[in-house]
């Protein structure tokens, strides 16, 4: 047990807790509403945005996973830069489009937006199921970000009493997320990112000198990691597995219902406009958290005795918080080790959140309880935000890791299904609603083929074309057969049945 | 169902600045442009300074189209 880092990082906890209660009292609004809990009133301005939004897509599983992705595969591990600067000009321009039409009419779900765009509550029953489904799995990954956190905090165990501390963190984590909704992560974030930042700057500094500068870092790096391997012959090699990752991803991002949560309780399109211009700072910073992989390398830290048995049980996921233990002393590890431990419970709040939004909005008061009172429909999210949570909790502790990894994989490709119904829908309304489910339909059919074909080991299926071999990202194959067929199917049901006079929205509410 | 009052905002306008953020796709998913070692900045590998710097450029661009369209 590392005791000075232990009681320093469970001093941070308490003080977190503390504030994700308090923080139902926070900017005060009547938390019956769904908007409410559930948007924080949509009232975070600039400032607040940034952190819960930064907290909310770079979470505590992206801290741990980059790195040890980049320490145990290299250079590839690096397209989540390239996918976290493309999701910023997509933000800019396309989501002050969504925020304003869902502003205008009450929505709080993308699929509040479907239902409302297309009168088609099955096309937004099918964008809802997708967002939950696909949220599940990450909010478990988030805690495997607790879980090696609390082994290397060196807390040993066995059966209940080894997972005794996360339940303990995430039994904190349902209370106040179901007392004080959205504003309890926004208020967290603000602590987790201070302590994040301090944590990163002071590792890029600290550990090159004591390595002897970043050349010698990577010099200690085998070349085979340094670059990917260009390609041979005719296929486009890892060139194109590399920059459909990174645009795949990107386009996904927003799509995910954590993300949209995020955006849709900013105050105004200034707010989102603003924050695509600050929130890379983060992407920068996730950049030198990835380096870290290549200083772990560096450090030898594999080698070391001292961590043998955390490797052997958490795999390359062990390597950031193996180098702050061999780098910091006990206290500063402690904040660092917070840092990650807290990093997980904000977006693990926005997710749970998130979810129980959809299932509210767009399966229970849709298809259940279709007069139900603005207070039961609260009370309803609060409920589920439990359910999803606990079925995450379930999810770590009895199911082997690979299956979270796997099932986080397949929702990657299973929510950039939902794009033509929520992103190209805010330019024209020439898509079908019928048609977009038939689409939808055949990319999580196509996609989740692909991935099966491979096992579900990894997401890169390769097409051939014109005689060349194009390895690419299975989301981005699968959603231009999905926006091929939702295009000439409506270009047809528009001719026989068009569905336009259900249109809720008008042309106006998206400026 | 409530629907909170919008506070009140400057609309901006949309405008072909926007195509400027175009750049960043072409920088940074025209791989074999980028995938050398050389020439490296403070001991840093091409690769992997030259996309830290887009994640610069990128957010400058960005910020120069939100104040230009305000």
């Amino acid at each position: 047990m590392r005791w000075t880092a232990a009681i320093v990082c469970v001093a941070l906890f308490v003080l977190i807790t503390a504030l994700g209660f308090m923080a139902a009292r926070w900017r005060r609004g009547d938390l019956a509403l769904l908007h409410e809990w559930g948007l924080g009133g949509r009232r975070f301005g600039t400032f607040i945005a940034w952190f819960l939004i930064g907290g909310d897509l770079y979470t505590a599983y992206t801290f741990i996973a980059i790195p040890a992705l980049i320490y145990g595969a290299g250079a590839i591990g690096f397209f989540a830069i390239p996918y976290t600067i493309l999701v910023y000009p997509i933000l800019y321009v396309v989501f002050p489009r969504l925020w304003a039409v869902c502003n205008r009419h009450g929505y709080v779900t993308t699929a509040d937006f479907v239902r409302g765009r297309f009168g088609n509550g099955w096309l937004a029953l099918a964008v809802a199921i997708t967002g939950i489904i696909a949220t599940m799995p990450y909010i478990a990954l988030q805690l495997v970000g607790i879980q090696v956190v609390i082994g290397a905090l060196g807390v040993v165990g066995h059966g209940v009493l080894h997972d005794l501390p996360l339940i303990v963190a995430f039994v904190i984590l349902a209370a106040f997320t179901y007392t004080s909704g959205l504003r309890a992560p926004a208020m967290i974030a603000v602590v987790k990112d201070v302590l994040i930042y301090i944590a990163v700057i002071a590792a890029v500094i600290v550990v090159p000198i004591e390595l002897g500068g970043y050349g010698k870092i990577f010099a200690a790096v085998p070349a085979a990691k340094l670059i990917l391997a260009g390609p041979k012959g005719p296929t486009l090699g890892s060139y194109g597995a590399y920059a459909t990752l990174a645009l795949g991803s990107a386009l996904a991002l927003f799509l995910y219902p954590h993300s949209a949560t995020g955006i849709l309780s900013a105050q105004n399109g200034g707010v989102i406009r603003r924050n695509a211009a600050m929130l890379p700072a983060y992407s920068f910073l996730l950049g030198l958290i990835a380096l870290l992989g290549f200083m772990a390398i560096a450090a030898g830290i594999a080698k070391s005795p001292e961590f043998a048995d955390g490797f052997k049980q958490y795999g390359p996921s062990y390597a950031v918080p193996a180098l702050f233990l061999a780098t910091f002393p006990g206290w500063f590890t402690g904040i660092a080790f917070a840092a990650i431990a807290i990093g997980a419970l904000v977006p693990a709040a926005i997710m749970s959140i998130a979810t129980a939004n959809l299932f509210t909005r767009n399966i229970y008061r849709e298809f259940i309880k279709r007069d139900c009172t603005a207070g039961e429909e609260t009370a309803m999210a609060k409920l589920i935000s439990l359910v999803v949570k606990l079925g995450a909790l379930f999810f770590v502790i009895f199911l082997p890791l690979t299956y979270a990894v796997q099932f986080q994989l397949l929702g990657g490709i299973w929510i950039i299904q939902t794009l033509p119904a929520v992103m190209i829908a805010l330019y024209t309304r020439f898509l079908n609603g019928w048609a977009l489910l038939i689409g939808w339909l055949c990319g999580i059919v196509s996609g989740t083929w692909m991935a099966a074909s491979l096992h579900f080991r990894g997401s890169i299926f390769v097409i051939h074309l014109f005689g060349t071999a194009i390895p690419g990202y299975a989301a981005l194959w699968s959603l231009i057969i999905n926006i091929v067929v939702s295009f000439v199917l409506s270009a047809v049901l528009n001719t026989l049945a068009s569905d336009r006079h259900k249109d809720a929205t008008a042309m106006k509410d998206y400026a | 169902m409530p629907t909170p009052v919008p506070p009140p905002e400057r609309r901006p306008r949309a405008s072909l600045l926007r195509l400027l953020l175009l750049a960043p796709f072409v920088g940074v998913l025209w791989v074999s442009s980028y995938n050398s070692l050389t020439p490296a900045l403070g001991g840093i590998p091409f690769f992997y300074w030259y996309q830290l710097l887009w994640v610069v450029i990128a957010a400058v661009l960005t910020a120069f189209v939100y104040f230009a369209e305000r």
